[in-house]
């Protein structure tokens, strides 16, 4: 990075660098998010709606892994992508895809936890009601997953923004390569090793923004949730 | 509103529901049969509610008989029920009754106007597009009433339908059930306004301690109850 120039200039001229290292994290961020999404949603709805023996056991471990370390979890996708791993015929070790993989492991408790328990809180506000109008289990289902919708948009947005900002993870299984795994976390984090502190400063004011965005989106749904829902 | 009658009369043999060592109905024997509305009186704890949810089919007792037009299983498909304090789903009061509707098997090309019907006939069609959440106590009494009737039910179950409201919005449901009951709907009301029973139902059953102490018309109950603890309840003296 030439000497002199701010992190203001990178970010509002346009730095080909910066971009394309914002547009890497977020492609990452979201293809986890929407791949984590979709298991975590039927997953919640499953464990909120659904009695089995070892369900307690089951949600008390799904808590336990929203508190996940991401660099445990890199740790554990090494091993699983790396060549003499079990994936390790997949060869994507190194590769954006695995770090979307190991983002997505990340962030599916905190989306199945947060479903798990929207769901299920309306679930028993609900059931009365829907036994006594003989609501059938689709139905029942169909109606508990609408009207839980912008509590579930909210998981699913805090579960982006978990893996936005996460830097363990991606790392680990991403190995920070420059022009194709480095995302902003990750060069934050080797930027201000290096001393370079104008990228890293434009790259941290860029994630701040794209969290405070996340967190806009989640408060504007709930307040449209009350506005529309009540 | 009625077609083929079918889960009338209503008859509990001897029906008891324990919980583990309590006792909440204790062999209790009577018939809900068509006719003017019935009124389930009696203190708090007397088993009122529980004998809603059995007839309802919610919980089955734990001994005894109970059958539904003679048949001791049956499609409860024309029994509605409004809770105490019912559950208003997150969505407008339109969309309350739509879904009802769609529970109770009616297509889609049919919901809409029959929605609008039954707004009307609870008095909320200027309020139909308003959230059912942010409607008034009163209001979301009725709006479950319109989702009862969507069912187009023989039987209605009422649980403390206005315990908690003011006196302009318990004359409205007041209204509503003798609307109802006026269209040969079987109403089943429990409350603790002994002037609300005397007011709307036509046969009182008198419940303490989980058991039906009395059953008998409305004017002859508050005239001359039978028994001694139907008559200090009738006083207002405490019966527990």
């Amino acid at each position: 990075m030439p000497e002199g120039i701010s992190a203001w200039d990178l970010v509002i001229g346009g730095d080909a660098t910066l971009y394309a290292i914002i547009a890497l994290s977020l492609g990452v961020s979201l293809s986890a998010t929407v791949l984590a999404a979709a298991i975590a949603l039927p997953l919640g709805a499953f464990l909120a709606l659904v009695e089995f023996p070892a369900r307690a056991s089951v949600v008390v471990v799904l808590n336990a892994f929203m508190g996940l370390p991401p660099v445990v979890v890199g740790l554990a996708f090494f091993l699983l992508l790396s060549r003499s791993g079990p994936l390790g015929f997949l060869g994507v070790l190194y590769t954006p895809e695995a770090m979307a993989l190991a983002q997505a492991f990340l962030v599916l408790p905190i989306i199945a936890a947060l479903a798990r328990q929207a769901i299920e809180d309306l679930w028993i506000e609900y059931r009365d009601e829907f036994r006594a109008m003989r609501v059938g289990g689709a139905a029942r289902v169909g109606a508990l997953i609408r009207d839980a919708r912008f509590s579930l948009v909210t998981a699913v947005l805090a579960g982006f923004g978990r893996a936005a900002a996460e830097v363990g993870t991606v790392m680990v299984v991403g190995g920070n390569i420059d022009g194709f795994t480095r995302t902003m976390t990750t060069a934050i984090a080797l930027e201000t090793s290096k001393g370079d502190l104008a990228l890293a400063i434009g790259l941290g004011l860029v994630l701040i923004a794209v969290i405070v965005a996340v967190n806009a989106l989640v408060w504007s749904v709930r307040r449209a949730g009350e506005r529309i829902a009540g | 509103m009625r077609a083929e009658p079918g889960l009338l009369p209503i008859a509990f043999e001897e029906v008891s529901l324990r919980a583990g060592a309590h006792t909440i109905l204790d062999r209790v024997s009577l018939a809900f049969r068509p006719g003017p509305p019935t009124a389930l009186i009696g203190p708090n704890g007397s088993g009122k509610t529980s004998l809603i949810r059995v007839a309802m089919a919610l919980i089955a007792p734990t001994g005894g008989r109970i059958s539904w037009g003679g048949r001791e299983a049956t499609r409860m498909d024309r029994c509605a029920m409004v809770f105490q304090r019912p559950a208003m789903l997150r969505r407008t009061a339109e969309s309350n009754v739509d879904f009802a509707l769609s529970a109770a098997g009616h297509g889609r090309a049919r919901r809409r106007a029959r929605a609008r019907e039954l707004l009307d006939i609870v008095g909320l069609a200027a309020l139909a597009g308003r959230p059912a959440r942010r409607l008034s106590g009163g209001e979301q009494q009725r709006l479950a009433l319109a989702r009862a009737l969507a069912r187009d039910p023989e039987i209605l179950f009422l649980d403390e339908p206005t315990a908690s409201l003011d006196p302009a919005a318990t004359k409205a449901v007041e209204e509503l059930i003798a609307h109802v009951a006026g269209l040969g709907v079987k109403v089943v009301f429990a409350t603790h306004d002994l002037g609300q029973a005397r007011r709307v139902a036509g046969d009182i059953a008198f419940l303490a301690r989980g058991r039906v102490v009395e059953r008998a018309p409305a004017d002859r109950f508050f005239a001359t109850p039978a028994t001694a603890d139907a008559a200090a309840f009738v006083r207002g003296e405490l019966v527990i």
